[in-house]
């Protein structure tokens, strides 16, 4: 009836989002340090967008601009291209984040690159760039505080806009202590933030060369748009001889007007700031008689699976994001879990679709069941991301796959992996109780009379009686009672 | 080296074969107008609550001006653009008084001189080509004249900006400028001094851009708010 | 496809004469008594109600774990057992959001499109109904009281359900409500969720108790009976350990009782 089956309730599997969830929430600092990060977003942001008719009018924009990239994507990437190419930005193309990492060698070798600064991206973390350059002798350093923090300490970022959120300052300023030389250790934000200044700055002195990510390519111009508040981003992209930007294909924009409103829903949503300090705009590498700015910029285009995502129409609407983090911020599970819990580069709602369609179902299947369905990441996002409605169609797929449109086999990777013959015989005898109203009336009337003798020991019960009491069958169904009461029927 | 043109051809089919998806109009969307005596405001109030400091000054004197800010704070060396109307004033003004901040020309190739631009100016004195209302945004369009590195590397930047060239929204800017057709190198927005709340949501200013900036306003004598739009 | 995920903007009907009771297979279960009160309340507003004896369950729980064919033939059995054009009443915005929202994603390539979307724009939640189609106007015989208010997040976030409740606790005059500070944060019910994430969850109601606790109401009010059997049940688990007793009811059953002289 509405008891929701789950054949596998019970302990969690080794490795599994519910024993990460266990750790995480047993966790108090880091609790708290989430609970009072994502309440701060969430007020931040809402005071950004005061008037209810104003936000859904930019949304409303903001969804249009992106559907309408992605239903131009090919013509567009090919746009971006011709104007890089004519500005002097050179492109390359990458289908998996081995040959993305390949080609940015490739470059570092040519130029004999030893010592790399980097801003911000989360597609270099999704290709593992870091670790890969430094097996081949090239030492990147994260130039972001954050991401410079979570370096530091070896970790991956919890959240895709504030990467060392899961931290306190306690913790930062041992980490720092231990790490810099002649640190002493303080809690002192001021003069923890002047440390990193310190060291990094004569990085970025003597680095040979600067990544970055891009936030929006404008293929009219074949512009780099790039957002930041730090100023690292443009140190990255400014002050070493050699640029290399790394860009998932779906980042797209068709003109350079589509820019503005983009910037007015990007920074609020995420961190409820009117617009970060920078915003760089990079169409070439340095000009004949400029005096500073890289002599070369390179921009690798990354698939990595994102055209398998894009062959499906309704799974395509997840490569409309534009990595604000609000789905996080506001998101019930990851404010108690953290981003580590969902053990992906991409953590919390938009992770949850992305990851399992990137890593695959098999690999990822448990992340879009981490939902409540809630839908508060649907009411934030500023492109109208309808991440529900994609929890539950990946939900289908890991027990129904569906054929792909157009590239070999399912739609999404390792769909089928989560299909049991006992989950799906619950559904099946589900279906044949309610799709039938005599049966569903005689078996109502079965659970009102006997239903509350079923021991809270079985599987779905054991799961809810954890902290819950076991639901109490009524002794009359409401079936019954409208008909005492004389209710019409017709 | 890997097979490039494979990888870009096998991506693009790929796309190409996938269903179409109806590109949809751009709904309505206009961003915010200020009328002429709150424009102004409405720009220095944004940037104020970004902790930049503004001050509306002769255009004829703000070189005097910025003397007394950067004096207070104990400046010695400022870097500038080359050939400038903005350098030429400061050279006037501050030429002459071996007590003036040292000034420096952004003359030669960063490479040439990176060490002394990263560690040893002060202050950087920028002219903005306009500003935006709405967010509190100066708008820098780098040239050789003026180098990207100026409003980036000292810890402190000075920005000047002809009161007139401010407009309500980014929007604007780009549409009524015709940006489209004629993009740079590089363009920045600057909201503000570089700033990170990384540690704990805690704002700390001059992570790794500027520690402070400072807006001059050059008011001309004789121009009034219908000179602007 | 593209999914529809924002509140459905309904335009109110008018009064009609008849109206469906759908009770949703939760209140047939466990809260029939809810079910009974809002059919009452709206026979007390001078409607005939009928209730469908075929009406069985919307199909959620099936279409939420990804199990769509066995959600569409049961959703094509309401279909069946609700056949005349009149409103179809629903005391909860999870139910009613899955018809309203989700069947015609369900149906959007299938044979019974025509019907699905007919029938979900047939469909309202209790309390928007009682408001805006209603304009329904309670007197309070019961003694003063404060209460607290849950909005479950698909009457909010797919009904488009915010104020009504609110608005109909507000005009019983001796009803003090008091807005809880994580109004629009989720119980953490989610259906298979709470079984699934067992650790999550109970995190999740622990903090929703918490802030309905905080808010110092003796009594808390919900429209969605998932809810109710989550905080209600963590509430009963806990017994006084985490303060003073808090009563938990749906809506329908608390408007009735308040506004019943007998």
């Amino acid at each position: 009836m509405t008891v929701d089956a789950q054949p596998d309730a019970g302990a969690p599997k080794a490795g599994s989002f519910a024993e990460r969830a266990h750790l995480a929430l047993n966790d108090k600092p880091l609790r708290a340090n989430f609970r009072r990060a994502m309440d701060g977003l969430m007020a931040k942001r809402a005071a950004q967008f005061p008037d209810a008719a104003d936000l859904a009018a930019l949304r409303a924009r903001g969804a249009a601009i992106k559907e309408r990239a992605l239903a131009r994507l090919p013509d567009l990437l090919e746009q971006l291209e011709a104007r890089c190419a004519e500005n002097g930005i050179r492109v390359h193309w990458a289908e998996t984040t081995d040959e993305a990492n390949r080609i940015v060698l490739g470059i570092f070798r040519e130029h004999g690159v030893k010592t790399v600064v980097k801003g911000k991206s989360m597609v270099s973390e999704e290709m593992h760039l870091n670790a890969f350059l430094g097996e081949h002798g090239i030492q990147a350093i994260e130039s972001d505080l954050g991401e410079y923090i979570i370096q530091l300490a070896g970790e991956m970022p919890s959240h895709i806009v504030m990467p060392c959120i899961h931290k306190n300052k306690g913790q930062i300023g041992a980490l720092f202590a231990e790490h810099i030389e002649g640190q002493r250790y303080t809690e002192d934000v001021d003069e923890l933030t002047a440390a990193a200044r310190r060291v990094l700055r004569d990085r970025f002195a003597e680095a040979d060369a600067g990544i970055s990510g891009v936030n929006f390519a404008v293929a009219e111009t074949g512009t780099l748009v790039l957002v930041e508040n730090e100023g690292n981003g443009r140190l990255s992209t400014t002050l070493p001889p050699l640029h290399v930007a790394v860009m998932g294909i779906e980042k797209l924009v068709e003109t350079l007007d589509d820019i503005p409103p983009l910037l007015a829903l990007l920074p609020r949503s995420a961190t409820g700031q009117p617009i970060t300090t920078y915003v760089n705009m990079i169409t070439s590498p340095r000009c004949e008689g400029e005096k500073d700015g890289p002599r070369e910029v390179h921009l690798v285009l990354l698939d990595n699976g994102r055209t398998r995502v894009y062959a499906d129409p309704e799974l395509r609407e997840t490569l409309r994001c534009i990595r604000c983090g609000a789905c996080m911020n506001h998101c019930p599970v990851y404010a108690r879990v953290g981003g580590h819990t969902y053990d992906a580069v991409y953590p919390g709602p938009i992770g949850k679709i992305l990851t399992p369609q990137i890593a695959g179902l098999d690999v990822a299947g448990d992340l879009p069941h981490a939902s409540s369905l809630c839908n508060a990441c649907v009411e934030v996002c500023p492109v109208k991301i309808p991440i529900a409605d994609i929890l539950v169609r990946l939900r289908r797929e890991a027990v129904r796959p569906s054929a792909s449109n157009s590239v070999q086999g399912a739609a999404v990777k390792g769909a089928g992996d989560g299909w049991t013959l006992s989950e799906s015989s619950v559904w099946a005898g589900w279906k044949w109780l309610h799709a039938n109203p005599a049966l569903y009336r005689l078996g109502a009337r079965a659970l009102a009379l006997a239903g509350n003798l079923i021991p809270a020991g079985v599987p779905p019960l054991k799961a809810w009686t954890s902290v819950r009491s076991k639901p109490k069958f009524a002794p009359r169904t409401l079936h019954q009672l409208a008909r005492d009461k004389g209710f019409d029927d017709a | 080296m890997h097979d490039s043109s494979g990888t870009r051809a096998r991506i693009l089919s790929r796309l190409r074969a996938a269903p179409p998806s109806p590109a949809p109009a751009l709904p309505d969307w206009r961003a915010p107008r200020f009328d002429a005596p709150t424009r102004l405001d409405r720009f220095r109030t944004m940037l104020e609550a970004m902790k930049a400091e503004v001050h509306e000054v002769d255009a004829a004197d703000w070189p005097r001006r910025l003397r007394t800010l950067l004096d207070n704070r104990g400046v010695r060396a400022v870097v500038h653009g080359d050939g400038s109307d903005a350098a030429r004033q400061l050279g006037e003004a501050w030429g002459a008084d071996p007590q003036a901040p040292r000034l420096v020309a952004y003359d030669r190739a960063v490479e040439q001189w990176k060490g002394e631009l990263v560690h040893g100016v002060d202050a950087g004195v920028t002219l903005a080509i306009g500003g935006i209302a709405e967010t509190g945004t100066l708008i820098l369009w780098p040239t050789a004249a003026e180098p990207r590195l100026m409003s980036l590397l000292p810890p402190i930047h000075v920005a000047l900006v002809e009161e007139d060239t401010i407009r309500d929204s980014f929007a604007e800017v780009v549409r009524e400028q015709g940006w489209a057709g004629r993009m740079p190198t590089n363009v920045v927005l600057v909201s503000g001094p570089s700033k990170t709340a990384d540690i704990e949501q805690t704002l700390a200013f001059g992570v790794h851009g500027p520690k402070e900036l400072i807006v001059l306003v050059l008011k001309r004598a004789g121009r009034t708010y219908a000179a602007a739009g | 496809m593209s999914a529809i995920s924002t509140p459905s903007a309904a335009v109110p009907p008018e009064r009609p004469e008849t109206v469906y009771f759908f009770g949703t297979c939760l209140v047939d279960l466990f809260y029939p008594q809810a079910g009974l009160a809002g059919m009452e309340l709206l026979k007390r507003q001078g409607l005939r109600v009928v209730f469908p004896q075929d009406q069985t369950c919307c199909g959620q729980p099936a279409r939420n774990c990804g199990f769509f064919e066995e959600a569409r033939a049961v959703a094509r059995a309401q279909f069946d057992a609700f056949p005349e054009p009149w409103p179809i009443v629903v005391p909860s915005g999870s139910c009613a959001g899955m018809m309203r929202v989700h069947y015609p994603q369900l149906f959007a390539d299938q044979p019974d499109r025509e019907r699905a979307e007919a029938f979900a724009a047939r469909v309202y939640e209790l309390s928007w109904f009682l408001v805006h189609v209603l304009d329904c106007k309670l007197a309070d015989h019961g003694e003063p009281v404060t209460v607290t208010w849950h909005a479950s997040c698909h009457s909010m976030r797919e009904m488009g359900v915010t104020d009504e409740p609110k608005r109909l606790l507000r005009s019983l005059a001796n009803v003090t409500l008091v807005e809880n500070p994580r109004e629009r944060e989720c119980c953490g019910f989610g259906g298979t969720f709470s079984v699934r994430q067992p650790e999550v969850s109970a995190a999740m109601v622990a903090d929703k108790i918490d802030a309905l606790r905080s808010t110092g109401a003796a009594e808390m009010v919900t429209g969605d009976c998932g809810c109710l059997m989550n905080i209600s049940g963590a509430l009963d688990r806990m017994g006084g350990k985490a303060g003073p007793p808090l009563r938990s009811r749906h809506l329908a059953e608390f408007l009735l009782e308040r506004s019943d002289d007998r």
